[in-house]
């Protein structure tokens, strides 16, 4: 590299290394295992997996709402779990959440136009009452709400304008980057497509980075740049969405494409992609987490943890049959 | 043959601020062997279907119900569900009209071992002893593939998986040989690897026992590939039936071709590229206590037209073994025929 060139920047977000063990030392539960991941800046990077895989658990690590066992968290190349109580308060501004229930995310009792003023004036926004009106006028407008709307309480909507509101606290402080942590699966289908739409025209007109936690492959499918799925704690494959969607690499990303019912009943749906239940991340099995769920499990997945490798330009999986999962 | 035919089904319910019709005029049938999915997002009516007439409904919510839901018996005899006396009812329900529910985890008793809760119902209903209740409760749980099944019979609830516990319920259903199965959203709680599992074990017990399903879901990917016939439920009425390949190629109804398009994977799968916007249906459903004049859906229609706000639509034939409840529609087959 020339002397001239600029450094490469650093990721918006790189997750390096991260484990987050739940309960007592000697029998821990592995919520998160050894997790490595980049997000760069504009993009949305979704995070796949089925329940127990980690990956809400990730997306507070995230955001440092929790303290990991091991691991670092960098924005823009800090760690995060190293700033101060006050560098961390301030960073918080840059880095926000959308919540699952938009019933239980709201405080029942505080007006909508209180929540959100209550996140400019944690963050020293929208000073001066006027300038506070204001700013919560046209956060509501820009969620698809009116700005009267402030005057009311959560249980005056319904759960997709609720969860516009959760859009807009999160909007309020003019973040950086967005942990959306399954912030459809409580909708009905019609309001979904609403609130999926929304998060797209957001995201680009404010140029938001987002990480985008679900279990629903369509919606991943449709809003994402590349996703990161994962299994018992561990990442089994990342790749760019439309890749990995049209040639699935690893045999549980394979099976969990087949085991979601495609809208459309010409297209042939597998019958069983997988047996067994998703063991215990009390106690996870040697070697491979998902090889007692494998269809292609041989004896060696047993003895070592598959290390992450790249298969091709942007495409990692963590396997060692890699005889039966090279590109086409 | 139809095992169930719905006629003119309604239910409503009291509420401090005046009654809600929460079911109206609804009618539909399930062939023997079949399954019938009814679709619908909250507060379409389609749980309070089910329930209406497993004859469920909670008596403290002051009920309304009218209307008929035939059904045919193992003897072959038609009874009407809704006014059966409740003696017979509890005769049928759990024996030949068994029902799961969506969450596994509070319609089974936490306080008794899952062996014991299947063996109860084979002993009323079948007047098996002791010893062979327990020995059929263990063949029912082989039945639907639990593992170490032997094991299990003495667990309770918590010590289980969703998936297993939905095993168990499904168990639990199918112990008195049921010939129609009322599923309402029996994978809704479920990982998708695991929902694939119990999908698969519903329609294999489908298969071996010839029974009918009808199978309660907001998700059309699962009635894509589960369900015969489709009856598609908005704000407590029809708003078309079709079986299931029709409805998908050529939905009739404006409601169900904004469901099908507003499906982020069904807006893909044509191998087109992702399109820019999703197709979204505008506004939320209104609330049961003020409904629009006329066709309950215009408020939120692209094709409304002044007709819509004058009065309910009836439900029209709009093909074969096809109707919906829209003004558009016979327009739509005088232009077809």
């Amino acid at each position: 590299m020339s002397a001239f060139a600029p450094a490469p920047s650093p990721p918006l977000i790189e997750v390096r290394h991260l484990k987050h063990y739940f309960g007592s030392k000697d029998r821990p539960v592995r919520a998160v295992d050894d997790v490595s991941f980049a997000i760069e800046r504009g993009e949305t990077l979704g995070l796949v997996g089925e329940s127990g895989s980690g990956k809400s658990t990730i997306g507070r690590a995230v955001l440092r709402l929790l303290d990991c066992t091991a691991g670092q968290v960098l924005y823009r190349g800090d760690d995060i779990g190293k700033l101060s109580g006050e560098r961390m308060r301030r960073l918080r501004s840059k880095l926000q959440i959308i919540f699952q229930d938009p019933y239980a995310s709201l405080n029942p009792k505080m007006r909508i136009g209180a929540t959100l003023g209550e996140a400019l004036s944690t963050h020293g926004l929208a000073r001066g009452p006027g300038e506070r009106e204001r700013r919560i006028a046209e956060l509501l407008e820009m969620v698809g709400l009116d700005a009267e709307h402030a005057r009311r309480f959560p249980h005056e909507f319904s759960g997709g304008q609720r969860q516009r509101i959760g859009v807009a606290r999160a909007l309020a402080v003019e973040p950086e980057f967005i942990v959306a942590d399954e912030p459809l699966s409580a909708l009905d289908v019609s309001i979904q497509a609403q609130v999926i739409n929304l998060l797209a025209d957001l995201r680009e007109r404010l140029a938001l980075t987002m990480l985008f936690i679900s279990h629903d492959l369509d919606v991943v499918e449709y809003l994402c740049d590349r996703v990161v799925v994962l299994y018992l704690g561990h990442v089994m494959e990342i790749a760019p969405t439309a890749e990995l969607f049209a040639l699935p690499l690893h045999p549980y990303t394979q099976a969990l494409l087949a085991a979601s019912p495609k809208p459309d009943p010409l297209i042939e749906s597998v019958a069983v992609p997988l047996k067994g239940d998703i063991p215990s991340p009390m106690a996870p099995p040697s070697g491979c987490v998902f090889r007692t769920r494998c269809p292609h499990a041989i004896a060696a997945c047993a003895e070592t943890v598959p290390p992450l490798e790249e298969r091709g330009p942007g495409r990692f999986s963590a396997c060692i049959r890699i005889d039966l999962l090279t590109p086409a | 043959m139809n095992r169930l035919e719905v006629r003119n089904l309604s239910t409503s319910f009291a509420t401090d601020e005046g009654r809600v019709d929460a079911v109206a005029d609804v009618s539909f049938a399930i062939s023997a062997g079949k399954t019938t999915a009814i679709v619908g997002e909250s507060g379409s009516g389609k749980s309070v279907t089910s329930l209406t007439l497993m004859r469920l409904l909670p008596r403290t919510a002051a009920t309304r119900v009218s209307g008929e839901a035939w059904f045919v018996d193992r003897a072959g005899s038609r009874l009407d569900l809704l006014a059966l006396p409740e003696s017979r009812m509890r005769a049928l329900r759990g024996n030949q009209v068994a029902m799961i529910f969506q969450e596994p985890m509070t319609s089974l008793n936490p306080v008794f071992s899952i062996g014991g809760q299947i063996a109860e119902s084979l002993r009323m209903h079948k007047g098996l002893d002791r010893a062979a209740a327990r020995a059929e409760a263990l063949r029912m749980l082989d039945l639907v593939e639990m593992p170490a099944a032997a094991q299990r019979l003495d667990e309770y609830p918590h010590q289980l998986s969703g998936g297993m516990r939905q095993r168990v319920m499904i168990a639990l259903a199918m112990a008195c040989d049921p010939t129609l199965l009322i599923a309402d959203e029996p994978t809704t709680a479920l990982d998708v690897t695991i929902q694939a599992q119990i999908l698969a074990l519903m329609r294999r017990l489908q298969a071996e026992t010839g029974m009918s399903i009808l199978f309660i879901t907001h998700n059309l990917g699962v009635v894509a590939h589960h369900a015969d016939d489709v009856v598609v439920m908005y704000a407590g009425r029809v708003v078309e039936r079709a079986s299931v390949r029709p409805l998908f190629a050529t939905p009739a109804h404006p409601y169900t071709q904004g469901l099908l398009a507003c499906l982020p994977g069904k807006a893909h799968s044509a191998g087109k590229s992702r399109p820019r916007r999703l197709f979204a249906i505008r506004g939320q459903v209104s609330s049961p206590l003020a409904p629009p004049p006329g066709c309950a859906f215009a408020p939120r229609c692209d094709q409304a037209q002044a007709a819509c706000a004058k009065g309910m639509p009836p439900l029209v034939d709009t093909g074969e073994a096809r109707q919906a409840r829209c003004v558009l529609v016979p327009g739509l087959v005088a232009k077809a025929a």
